[in-house]
């Protein structure tokens, strides 16, 4: 007979990875739902080129805010799917009882919940940002912004996506619980933006947005964690 | 297999309210290694809550649970580590095939070589269907799948939750043998049930609840 703890256990590291990476194959597998989010913020953007004005100097001008506001809430939507099929199914549970710590767990669901929405995201805010009238070259700057700002709003967000996992329809309380705390964000990426879109330097803006980032990083899932905890009961 | 040389699951005075229902009176239980706990009693009697609240997804109001005589709060990883629960639904992903599942599910927990998975499943009689998407398989197949869990899981602890649900009589006897093989070497089980499990009577004791 051979004591439990003989037996070798996953290293946290490697479970988070392979949380990403059943994530990643379950998105492969199903990629409608991956598709939803960058639907909406095409459209979104599309129709504020309808409804304004066609002169290409307002559209440019407002064009950091309609990317971001977007942005912001396209991923916000997806938000509301992160912890839910999980829910449902058991795994969150069995993530629980896995004997690992539910934070590293957390923190690779999020982070790949961040590559399938908030990388396809950043990717597209270039070519939203070219139907309002904003020149190639601001591209570079518009993608690493919003992939910065998406970052920061997939662990934020993952507090209130556990939060409301026990609440039915939880998907307008998330929007009410996150999009305030959403708002340094939003302040920071547009200014970042639009100094991108001018052809100067972003770097300041960018800076508090990563100094966000790590804040979120290190302390969202811990957050997640403990309120994913209670909705399992 | 799973072996706790010697373990010990013993709760003290468990007490649980939903609202303004108790729903676990103060129950108390112990159950050593090599010993099978079956949970009996009408639908409603608190068999699930009971089976939670032992590995702590849910929170009782009083009493406490001692794995080796030390309070599970203390070292809750730790005797995570040592226990397995299957709830009444198989934790598996209908897009996902019975092997890609085993190999997530499990794989968190401890390494497991796709060899132990293919071994697990044919054990389980799910060898033929294993590469196939779990939304195509039946409930009984899905079953079968998730069972191979508790094999590559390899923990002392089982908690299982109507164990046998779905499966054919064949299944039936499959988990009564797994379950003989799993307590003569040392491990420990409690299951909710409704129709008796068919192990070595010697091993088997049975708390009844209540409404």
């Amino acid at each position: 007979m051979t004591p439990p703890d003989s037996l070798p256990t996953t290293p946290p590291l490697l479970a988070a990875r392979l949380v990403i990476e059943r994530d990643l194959l379950l998105a492969f597998r199903r990629p409608e739902q991956l598709l939803h989010p960058l639907a909406f913020f095409m459209l979104v953007t599309t129709l504020f080129v309808l409804s304004e004005s066609s002169e290409r100097t307002v559209l440019r001008g407002i064009a950091p805010g309609v990317l971001w506001v977007g942005a912001l809430l396209a991923a916000l939507l997806a938000l509301d799917f992160l912890f839910r099929d999980d829910a449902q199914d058991g795994t969150l549970e069995q993530y629980a009882l896995s004997g690992q710590s539910l934070t590293w767990l957390l923190l690779g669901k999020t982070s790949s919940h961040w590559l399938l929405t908030g990388v396809p995201l950043s990717v597209m805010a270039p070519l939203m940002a070219y139907t309002l009238g904003v020149p190639a070259s601001a591209s570079v700057g518009i993608m690493l912004t919003v992939a910065l700002g998406s970052l920061a709003l997939s662990f934020i967000g993952s507090i209130g996506a556990a939060l409301t996992l026990g609440a039915r329809r939880g998907g307008v309380l998330l929007a009410i619980l996150i999009l305030p705390l959403a708002a340094p964000i939003l302040i920071f990426g547009s200014r970042a933006t639009e100094l991108a879109i001018r052809g100067e330097a972003y770097v300041a803006p960018m800076e508090l947005l990563g100094a966000i980032v790590v804040l979120s990083f290190t302390l969202a899932p811990l957050a997640a964690a403990a309120a994913v905890r209670i909705s399992l009961e | 297999m799973g072996s706790g040389s010697g373990s010990i699951l013993r709760a003290e005075n468990l007490h649980l309210w939903r609202s303004e229902r108790q729903v676990l009176k103060g129950v108390d239980l112990t159950v050593r290694a090599g010993e099978l706990l079956q949970l009996t009693g009408v639908n409603g009697a608190g068999k699930t809550t009971l089976l939670r609240a032992l590995c702590g997804l849910n929170h009782v109001e009083e009493g406490r649970v001692f794995w080796n005589e030390q309070d599970v709060r203390e070292d809750r990883e730790g005797f995570h580590a040592a226990l397995i629960y299957l709830g009444h639904e198989p934790p598996l992903k209908p897009d996902l095939s019975g092997v890609e599942n085993l190999r997530f599910w499990t794989g968190i927990r401890r390494p497991v070589s796709p060899a132990a998975i293919r071994a697990a499943l044919i054990t389980l009689g799910a060898g033929e269907f294993a590469t196939r998407p779990v939304r195509t398989l039946s409930a009984g197949q899905r079953r079968r799948v998730a069972l191979a869990g508790l094999l590559l899981a390899a923990v002392p602890l089982w908690l299982l939750d109507e164990p046998t649900t779905n499966l054919d009589s064949a299944g039936q006897e499959l988990v009564a043998s797994l379950l003989d093989a799993h307590l003569s070497s040392g491990g420990l089980a409690i299951a909710a049930v409704h129709h008796g499990l068919h192990v070595e009577p010697a091993r088997l004791r049975e708390l009844h609840l209540t409404a």
